[in-house]
């Protein structure tokens, strides 16, 4: 696409422009609208910042007319209907209006939203990115569609909560470029932080559901899933893979090493494979720059009959796919050798795995969409923590031991779960 | 502008829901995945007999024992569970010929033309069964077939296969040769269909069981295979030993 | 009274090999593609999963991935003076289902008929004279040449990632591969599998007598693999449980690893599973299709309307729907008059087994592939001279064990009981140090008595005629049984074996004994519309908007597995269309 190149050179300029913005408060006029260049802008960063992914329902939903029900530690809310339908859309919102929703997390009429709208992230956006959006979002098909998105229990219905909740965890403002770092680096800083919004997912969260930012994106969970530590950590993150690696994930949904599989391969189909190659190394490079919390501390070593047991399924099970060396097969079957969900201290994902099995992303590059079996009908709950433990305490994983009552826990939620 | 929508996780096929839409649903965008997925194997449950009563089963555990005796090496096809085995078999889809093609007429064949009865094999074992008995106690003064010495077991079952002895009214040497079948498949198969109990058949040729990944030993030639037996549903080395 | 739907451009009929290369070629051309498979959607983590594949009672001998006999099935006889009786349950044969249709459970053998096989009649009757063949045999020449098709077996194996050694790389011969095939233009895209003790052992022994033996081409992947769709396949693990089992591990050739992942995404694409189609419609003229009318699952009948109309069914199953749609004349085997029905073949299969000394050979037959084992082709097709044997044809001779799993594998020497304490002890003694899967694969040539025709008294569900076969083997077939098989036997004594028990194939053909799927014939390719059914596109003579893909198209069969050829025939009827019918509807061939 033609446009790319130039709106890549934009978006270079554009993480410098409104840090100048920023200090030339005269600067006020907005782009135009309807102009082509603003509204490929404006879907790339729609793109980058997935707004399709929530705001749409999953079966055969009409783009972006909400309805989805997302699932928070406090009840489910569903999305609203953001096409340019004027009575249920936001057709009628005035920019001002639109602007204060993604960047500060205002309603039309000021009131609080939930930071289940990642405003927290978005806020990182200039008004500039988020008016372009809007120009994207103003071509959509108008759907007519009435959303009632209040669905949270009390005492969470109550807005007003959000007040406390604001100023804990919120730290309104525009990206800012760190001087002493590459080009490249801030523009990968810029798409994680902001658009990309992966800590909405990647960080642990506090028990108000706000970011533990002294483990910025070193693992979070949510829906019955941990997603695993993203920062450079040699023992549990992205250190020992390339940049290289980390951008054809992003791409594709696989790499040598693993494949995108649960709430990633959604995010991998719907935003990061449309985002253009440079970018995607973006990110990877300041992922791979980030610090991680967790390697400070030392593994449990796991006992020996734990271990024998683990390694006769691993065997008689796994080998078959994942190889004996954990090794697996490049762009097929992950390499547990290496594998950040089977070197997580968090169980959840691994677990899920095993018991439900799963199917990985398919994208243009890579169709093929391997699945896993699911093990839960033949493994008992001390099997399957013992093979889990196997793997991640072999070849180089030093992850904590899995428990039999985790996986009994586990079992219990995932019954009710849907996916 | 509409997007086409694609579907990748927890939705099944994507139906299309237009007026003149058939039924029969329609796959289209994505390979359809479901959690737990597939039709896993359900363990047969050790305990009475299902199908067979308890003189039908003692006589099945009789047969059992002579087509496949104990020895000092291997148990016999009784403690082996094949008569469990045939049982549960009996009690299902095998057992009444579902999915075979059972409409009339039924008409006598020649031997290549294979069965053309409209008897499952639970109804030909109970008739088996009862012909059976029926023979023991009129040739050996109300005995029972379980209750005949081994030589004569094996005689009359001898006698049966080659069609020197007939039984009335079943037809001895197809009933026979069906016995013969099902014990032996009960003494191999995997034991969560309750022969070849804690793999006994397996261990005594050395069969590996189900096992998938052999790329470290294809090239190992004329070396005995080293490793216990797995079933489906695991063996005792996947349990921590406390 | 059947409700219509939304007009395509292209129905196929049957999502198995056949459908899936020519739905994946038609929707490149930007066609409007639906298929309608009788059978489910089938697919690898939910319903070939690694955990639970590994049971031989069900899928082996329960057959549950196959089609039930109460779905549909055939009425059978040796001879016409004999009533046809209907095949209760499977034995001789077992008829695929579902999507991915025989190339789930296949052992992806995957071979190229030789050149002479192509032009069958014309070679035997110009080397041996008109008077060497049977009055009543039947073969005939294709239609179409071993060159015509190379670039599509390339295709083919390139799409699968054949594991094999060439043998004729463009006419040089080449050491360790197979010297009498025909040529070929480039190498296997991956090198042959490893060999287990007693492939090796087998492969040995011939060399030592003379013979030329060559890894048999695999279809089961040596190595890591992607194929030119972009498809990634696995290594495969030597499980054994291959043929009538679906593939656990991804590393297996079929639909589902080669194709369907990409077929799937194409917006252009879509499949109906667990419909079966019921008829071929045609217009008041009865030369050109209209489309399609099946019955869904709940008993509803659907018309689906198309310009261009694919059977691609099991062969067996296109002839009958050729037969039930009244489309071609039906064969009289008396008046020797119509084609639809002719030249039913199937394949002549013979063995022999080899007892070792235990103490000295053990050959862990569990540990082997489907695809596996050393062959020699010394003596297939016409590659030695018939003049002094009196018989045609032959097969190529291998030890390519598959697999040991214990119900079907307990081989005991002759004369051991059926049952009892020796027949315990003589499978423990032996399971470990005998080959069971010495094969002879023999070719079955046509004739005007085995045929298919539509059964008068037997119906099936919706009350139409089941398919009748009337099949039994020539003194040809049984004689080159019985040469082939002491040939074999020879091998297998040089390996070593104390013992060796030939079983050559012996007459009447049984439809209770298992003998490959390999069906063929019934709606044959050639160049003369008397005695074939669809011209050398696999296009129909009478109704030019249809095509006939399958094993229905030979003639007669050779000596070897079918679904190379089969797969090369679609993706040249494939090209055919793209390149000439698309352009210009109608037929192809004038003849």
């Amino acid at each position: 696409m033609r446009s790319i190149a130039k709106s890549t050179v934009g978006m270079m300029l554009g993480a410098v422009v409104p840090w100048l913005a920023a200090t030339a408060p005269g600067f006020s006029s907005s782009p135009d609208g309807q102009a082509f260049e603003q509204i490929q802008k404006g879907h790339y960063l729609a793109n980058a910042a997935d707004c399709f992914a929530c705001h749409t329902q999953r079966e055969g939903g009409k783009p972006f007319a909400g309805g989805r029900p997302i699932e928070t530690p406090f009840g489910t809310i569903t999305s609203p209907n953001i096409t340019p339908d004027n009575e249920t859309g936001i057709g009628a919102w005035t920019d001002n209006q639109f602007v204060r929703a993604v960047r500060e997390g205002r309603g039309r009429d000021g009131s609080r939203l939930y930071p289940a709208m990642p405003y927290t992230s978005y806020t990182k956006m200039s008004r500039d990115d988020v008016l372009a959006i809007r120009a994207y979002l103003k071509t959509i098909q108008p759907v007519h569609r009435a959303v009632q998105s209040n669905t949270l229990p009390f005492p969470f219905n109550i807005r007003a909560v959000m007040r406390v909740w604001d100023a804990l965890y919120f730290t309104p403002g525009e990206f800012k470029p760190d001087p002493k770092k590459s080009a490249v680096w801030n523009r990968g800083a810029f798409l994680v932080e902001g658009p990309g919004h992966c800590s909405a997912c990647h960080t642990p969260k506090s028990f108000l559901g706000g970011d533990d930012t002294d483990a910025w994106l070193g693992g979070g969970k949510l829906q019955g899933w941990f997603a695993p530590d993203i920062t450079g950590g040699m023992r549990q993150g992205l250190g020992s893979w390339t940049v290289s690696d980390i951008a054809t994930y992003l791409k594709t949904g696989h790499n040598g090493i693993t494949a995108a599989t649960g709430p990633m391969a959604e995010e991998v189909l719907d935003s990061t494979s449309k985002l253009n190659d440079s970018d995607r190394m973006a990110m990877a490079t300041y992922l791979r720059s980030l610090p991680s919390h967790s390697d400070q501390s030392a593994p449990k070593p796991a006992e020996q009959p734990v271990m024998v047991a683990g390694q006769a399924i691993y065997r008689d099970e796994c080998s078959a796919c994942h190889g004996l060396e954990g090794k697996g097969t490049p762009q097929l079957f992950p390499a547990l050798a290496h594998s950040s969900i089977a070197r997580a201290d968090d169980p959840s994902t691994a677990i899920r795995l095993v018991l439900r099995g799963v199917r990985s992303v398919a994208t243009k590059d890579e169709p093929t969409a391997p699945g896993m079996p699911s093990f839960g009908w033949q493994l008992n709950d001390a099997q399957v923590a013992a093979v889990l433990t196997y793997i991640g305490n072999t070849w180089n994983n030093a992850a904590a031991p899995v428990t039999a009552d985790q996986v009994k826990q586990a079992r219990k939620l995932l019954s009710l779960r849907n996916e | 502008m509409t997007l086409r929508r694609r579907e990748f996780l927890a939705g099944s096929a994507l139906l299309l829901l237009s007026a003149s839409s058939s039924r029969a649903a329609l796959l289209s965008g994505q390979l359809p995945w479901l959690p737990d997925a597939g039709s896993s194997p359900v363990p047969v449950r050790p305990g009475p007999w299902v199908y067979f009563t308890s003189d039908e089963g003692r006589a099945v555990e009789a047969l059992a024992d002579r087509i496949i005796p104990p020895d000092s090496k291997t148990p016999g096809g009784k403690d082996a569970g094949c008569a469990v085995y045939v049982d549960r078999q009996l009690a299902g889809p095998y057992g009444h010929n579902e999915g075979h093609f059972v409409q009339p007429p039924f008409m006598h064949g020649t031997k290549q033309q294979g069965a053309q009865s409209a008897k499952g094999p639970a109804q030909d074992y109970r008739d088996g069964l009862a012909a059976l008995d029926k023979y023991c106690q009129a040739k050996y003064s109300g005995k029972r077939f379980p209750d005949l010495s081994d030589a004569d077991k094996d005689a009359l079952l001898k006698g049966i296969e080659s069609g020197s002895i007939k039984l009335d009214p079943a037809d001895g040497e197809s009933f026979f040769k069906q016995v013969l079948k099902d014990i032996q498949a009960g003494f191999f198969a995997d034991p969560l269909y309750g022969g070849n109990r804690d793999m006994v058949a397996w261990k005594m040729i050395g069969y590996p069981g189900a096992r998938y990944n052999y790329l470290d030993w294809i090239e190992r030639h004329n070396e005995r295979y080293p490793l216990p037996p797995v079933g489906i549903t695991g063996s005792a080395a996947w349990s921590p030993k406390t | 009274m059947s409700r219509k739907l939304p007009k395509k451009d292209v129905v196929i009929i049957g999502l198995g090999w056949t459908g899936s290369i020519i739905a994946n070629e038609l929707t490149d051309e930007s066609l409007d593609v639906i298929a309608i498979e009788r059978g489910p959607w089938r697919d690898t983590p939910t319903d070939f999963p690694v955990n639970y594949m590994q049971d031989e009672l069900r899928y082996h001998i329960r057959h549950e991935l196959f089609l039930r006999p109460d779905q549909t099935t055939f009425t059978f006889r040796n001879k016409m003076s004999q009533t046809a009786l209907p095949i209760r349950t499977w034995g001789a044969f077992m008829p695929p289902n579902g999507v991915g249709g025989g190339g789930v459970h296949w052992n992806a053998e995957t071979w190229r008929f030789l050149p002479s096989d192509f032009v069958l009649k014309t070679h035997l009757t110009e080397r041996y004279g008109a008077a060497f063949l049977p009055d009543d045999m039947t073969i005939q020449d294709w239609g179409v040449t071993y060159n015509d098709l190379e670039p599509h077996y390339d295709q083919f194996e390139y799409l699968c990632g054949t594991s094999g050694t060439a043998g004729n790389l463009n006419g040089q011969i080449q050491p360790g591969g197979n010297p009498f095939e025909g040529p070929r233009s480039r190498p296997y895209p991956n090198p042959a599998q490893k060999q287990g003790f007693g492939h090796t052992l087998y492969g040995k022994a011939a060399q030592e007598l003379g013979y030329k033996p060559f890894p048999q081409p695999s279809g089961n992947m040596s190595q890591a693999y992607t194929n030119p769709l972009g498809l990634r396949m696995g290594q495969c693990t030597y499980c054994g449980f291959c043929e009538w089992f679906g593939c656990g591990n991804y590393s297996k050739a079929s639909p589902q690893t080669t194709i369907l992942p990409v077929l799937i995404r194409k917006p252009n694409f879509s499949v109906r599973d667990n419909a079966e189609v019921t008829r071929i419609n045609l217009d008041r003229s009865g030369k050109r299709a209209t489309g399609v009318t099946f019955v869904d699952t709940s008993g509803e009948e659907w018309e689906q309307p198309a310009d261009l109309v694919i059977l691609a069914a099991f062969s067996i199953f296109n002839v009958q729907l050729l037969m039930l749609s009244k489309i071609g004349q039906p064969y009289d085997p008396i008046a020797n008059t119509g084609v639809i029905g002719r030249n039913f073949t199937h394949q002549t299969m013979s063995s022999v087994d080899g007892f070792f000394d235990k103490s000295k050979f053990n050959f862990n037959p569990f540990i082997a592939s489907g695809a596996i084992g050393m062959v020699i082709d010394e003596f297939n097709g016409d590659n030695f001279d018939h003049s002094p044997l009196g018989f045609v044809g032959g097969g190529y001779l291998a030890y390519g064990q598959t697999n040991g799993r214990p119900i079907t594998t307990t081989p005991t020497p002759p004369d051991t009981p059926k049952w009892g304490a020796q027949w315990k002890q003589a499978v423990r003694d032996n399971y470990l140090s005998t080959i069971s899967g010495a094969d002879v694969h023999g070719s079955m040539y046509s004739y005007r008595d085995v045929y298919l025709d539509l059964d008068p008294i037997y119906k099936d569900r919706f009350g139409r005629p089941l398919m009748r076969m009337t099949i039994d083997f020539h003194d040809n077939e049984l004689k080159a049984a019985a040469y082939l098989t002491d040939k074999l036997d020879g091998i297998v004594k040089a390996m070593g074996a104390n013992q060796t028990h030939k079983k050559p194939r012996k007459g009447p053909y049984d439809i209770t004994t298992y003998q490959t799927t390999h069906l063929n014939g019934g709606a044959v390719m050639g160049a003369d519309p008397k005695t074939s059914a669809i011209n050398r596109y696999l296009q129909s003579w009478d109704v030019p908007n249809l095509f006939v893909m399958g094993a229905s198209a030979f003639p007669q069969n050779a000596g070897y597995n079918p679904t190379g050829t089969v797969a090369a025939l679609a993706f040249w009827s494939a090209a055919a269309i793209r390149e000439q019918y698309l352009k210009n509807p109608g037929p192809l061939v004038h003849a």
